[in-house]
């Protein structure tokens, strides 16, 4: 089994599995022939991802977009791409290791990427700070945004952040200015912005690499003002209403896509794309070429202005 | 708790020796009680000091004694800045949708109705024009006491719209934030506000027409990490919280006490965020000089 990290709600799946590799061992030992058994098997287990996956509530789907397998930034970035040249630091304060950023080919296709980082284990994840920026994170990926234009290159950010980091330092570094900054620079940036959140897409954290002419959103992952169980703690004051509160803010890609806050889900294999992270890089990979190509012949003057126009109609006003 | 009294009995009765009262009796009775009718007096939140209602209002809310700036909203803030108090208000009757049908305790739309009868305005800002000696400005003016001043889509909408009566009408932008951050009940659509406002503002510096971002008690969140941020010039109220987290979210985050004057407007200033800090009462006169000079006398 490649994963060994299940969630509560895939346990049907995991029983069918655990039967199945019984019988295989069985088989393979000689004694009996298990190959009916194991047919039947094959497509329960089939049946019971089709009921499982189908049918999940928002809390289920923001738990599969933080499963430890899951793949992030540099993975795409190496799965999807060649020559990736990685750029560092803001020429300010440092480099934030929490977000990376370079040029690669992407199908021979140059691409400034730029993504928040999380890292797999302990070490990593404090080097990368949980995929949290600090405000010399934004400003680095501003600075590679920049350089991308002035060489006519189209950009792809990869989103996938619990939220800019909330500390000390942050703050007197003006988290606040660095994330207002970037809206306002992506929106008139002269070359095509292509936006993915990968993971997790939390408030303005996420946005702050998210103005983008497509912003799309991968099958299993989330994209809010809060997460749920923030917005849980604020208004029921507990963390226990988080599955409520993530139904409630209709975070999920198809909410998203419904309520025409993003443009696109890009759909990843059954169950999340830590079940077969190639099939999720091809279908990310697909969907970038294909919004390149609805993108890079238009008159940079008029991607801006419907860039603009698109964000400008997000909401819902009463005039009375 | 371990207190060392000679006479245990005392924590338990009437409390330790120098606790006690002397002579009993010192009531005021009601009928001596002198009544403050309401509507006359002010008294100063922080230093509390009593001065008449009147020199309140002369003053602008600010405390003559230790120069404390009371919370106002849009209502004060275009009386303070326009000229004989004249102003066109636009887009008034903007008012929130429920995209998401969002209810935590009560629904969403009970909640801004209940704002609306309370406060009398119909969302957390408001968007007027008129003149501050006699030049054109167009000022959004958030109101705190409106679900804490957050940002949903009518905030979003309204301050876009201003900034395109800027761009039209070719007159200076002003934006006094005083808001919490966005407003969860409408979720991404709050969210998505951010990128609108800051796009607005991309064709208004694109346009070179003057922005000027005021910052008021307090400002944090999604109003910081967009608008709030990204004037031409940046100036705040003395004392004001100014941040992108909360004081609360960050103290839990670093499980440490906050610096005195941490995220405040003094704070700011240090680190290199405003450009300044004024007094209320200077406010109408430090804008529309700055406005002269870098706008006005080139519009003629």
């Amino acid at each position: 089994m490649a994963n060994q990290n299940w969630f509560d709600f895939e346990k049907d799946i995991v029983e069918l599995m655990d039967q199945l590799e019984k019988a295989k061992e069985t088989h393979e030992m000689g004694k009996l022939d298990m190959t009916d058994m194991m047919a039947t098997l094959e497509n329960k287990i089939e049946e019971a991802k089709q009921t499982v996956y189908g049918n999940l509530s928002g809390w289920q789907k923001v738990q599969i977009s933080r499963h430890p397998e899951r793949p992030y930034t540099l993975d795409y970035i190496e799965n999807i791409a060649t020559d990736f040249i990685e750029l560092h630091g803001d020429r300010q304060v440092k480099d934030d290791k929490a977000i990376v950023g370079g040029f690669a080919n992407i199908e021979g296709k140059p691409f400034m990427i730029i993504g928040q980082q999380k890292g797999r284990n302990t070490k990593q994840r404090q080097l990368r700070n949980f995929g949290m920026p600090n405000p010399e994170g934004y400003r680095k990926a501003l600075r590679l945004m920049k350089l991308a234009e002035k060489f006519n290159v189209p950009i792809l950010t990869l989103i996938d952040t619990p939220g800019a980091s909330p500390g000390l330092e942050a703050e007197e570094r003006g988290q606040g200015e660095a994330i207002a900054r970037n809206l306002l620079e992506m929106s008139v940036l002269k070359v095509p912005v292509i936006c993915v959140v990968i993971g997790e897409g939390a408030s303005g954290g996420a946005l702050g690499i998210g103005v983008g002419d497509r912003v799309l959103m991968m099958e299993y992952t989330w994209y809010s003002v809060i997460s749920p169980e923030s917005c849980s703690s604020i208004l029921w004051r507990t963390w226990e209403m988080k599955e409520r509160a993530a139904e409630a803010l209709k975070l999920s890609a198809t909410d998203m896509l419904q309520n025409k806050l993003v443009d696109g889900i890009v759909s990843e294999p059954l169950g999340g794309a830590h079940h077969d992270p190639q099939a999720a890089y091809d279908s990310l990979k697909a969907a970038v070429l294909q919004s390149l190509g609805e993108l890079e012949g238009m008159d940079p003057e008029d991607r801006i202005q419907e860039r603009i126009a698109k964000f400008s109609a997000m909401g819902v006003v009463v005039d009375a | 708790m371990n207190l060392d009294f000679e006479d245990d009995d005392d924590l338990a009765g009437n409390g330790p020796k120098w606790y006690q009262r002397t002579w009993s009796g010192i009531l005021t009775k009601t009928k001596d009680k002198k009544p403050t009718p309401d509507g006359l007096w002010e008294k100063c939140k922080r230093c509390k000091e009593v001065a008449p209602t009147k020199d309140w209002i002369v003053n602008h809310y600010v405390c003559g004694a230790c120069g404390y700036h009371e919370r106002v909203g849009s209502m004060e803030y275009f009386d303070i800045l326009f000229d004989d108090n004249e102003f066109t208000e636009i887009n008034a009757n903007l008012s929130s949708g429920d995209p998401l049908k969002f209810t935590d305790s009560a629904p969403y739309t009970d909640r801004v109705v209940v704002a609306q009868r309370k406060t009398g305005l119909k969302d957390a800002v408001r968007t007027a024009h008129g003149k501050i000696n006699g030049q054109p400005l167009m000022v959004a003016c958030m109101d705190f006491n409106f679900i804490g001043g957050s940002m949903g889509s009518v905030v979003g909408e309204k301050i876009a719209r201003a900034i395109d009566y800027s761009l039209a009408t070719r007159s200076p932008f002003m934006m006094i934030s005083k808001s919490g951050g966005a407003r969860m009940m409408e979720a991404a659509f709050s969210l998505m506000q951010m990128a609108k406002t800051s796009a607005k503002l991309a064709l208004l510096d694109r346009a070179g027409i003057p922005y000027i971002s005021l910052l008021t008690n307090p400002t944090t969140g999604g109003v910081t990490a967009s608008f709030a941020m990204l004037g031409d010039v940046n100036i705040a109220e003395p004392e004001a919280l100014i941040g992108f987290a909360g004081p609360r979210v960050i103290r839990e985050t670093i499980g440490r006490d906050l610096p005195k004057g941490f995220q405040s407007s003094e704070f700011l200033v240090e680190h290199g965020f405003l450009d300044f800090i004024v007094n209320r009462k200077e406010l109408k006169k430090k804008v529309s000089t700055l406005l002269q000079i870098i706008w006005s006398q080139k519009q003629n």
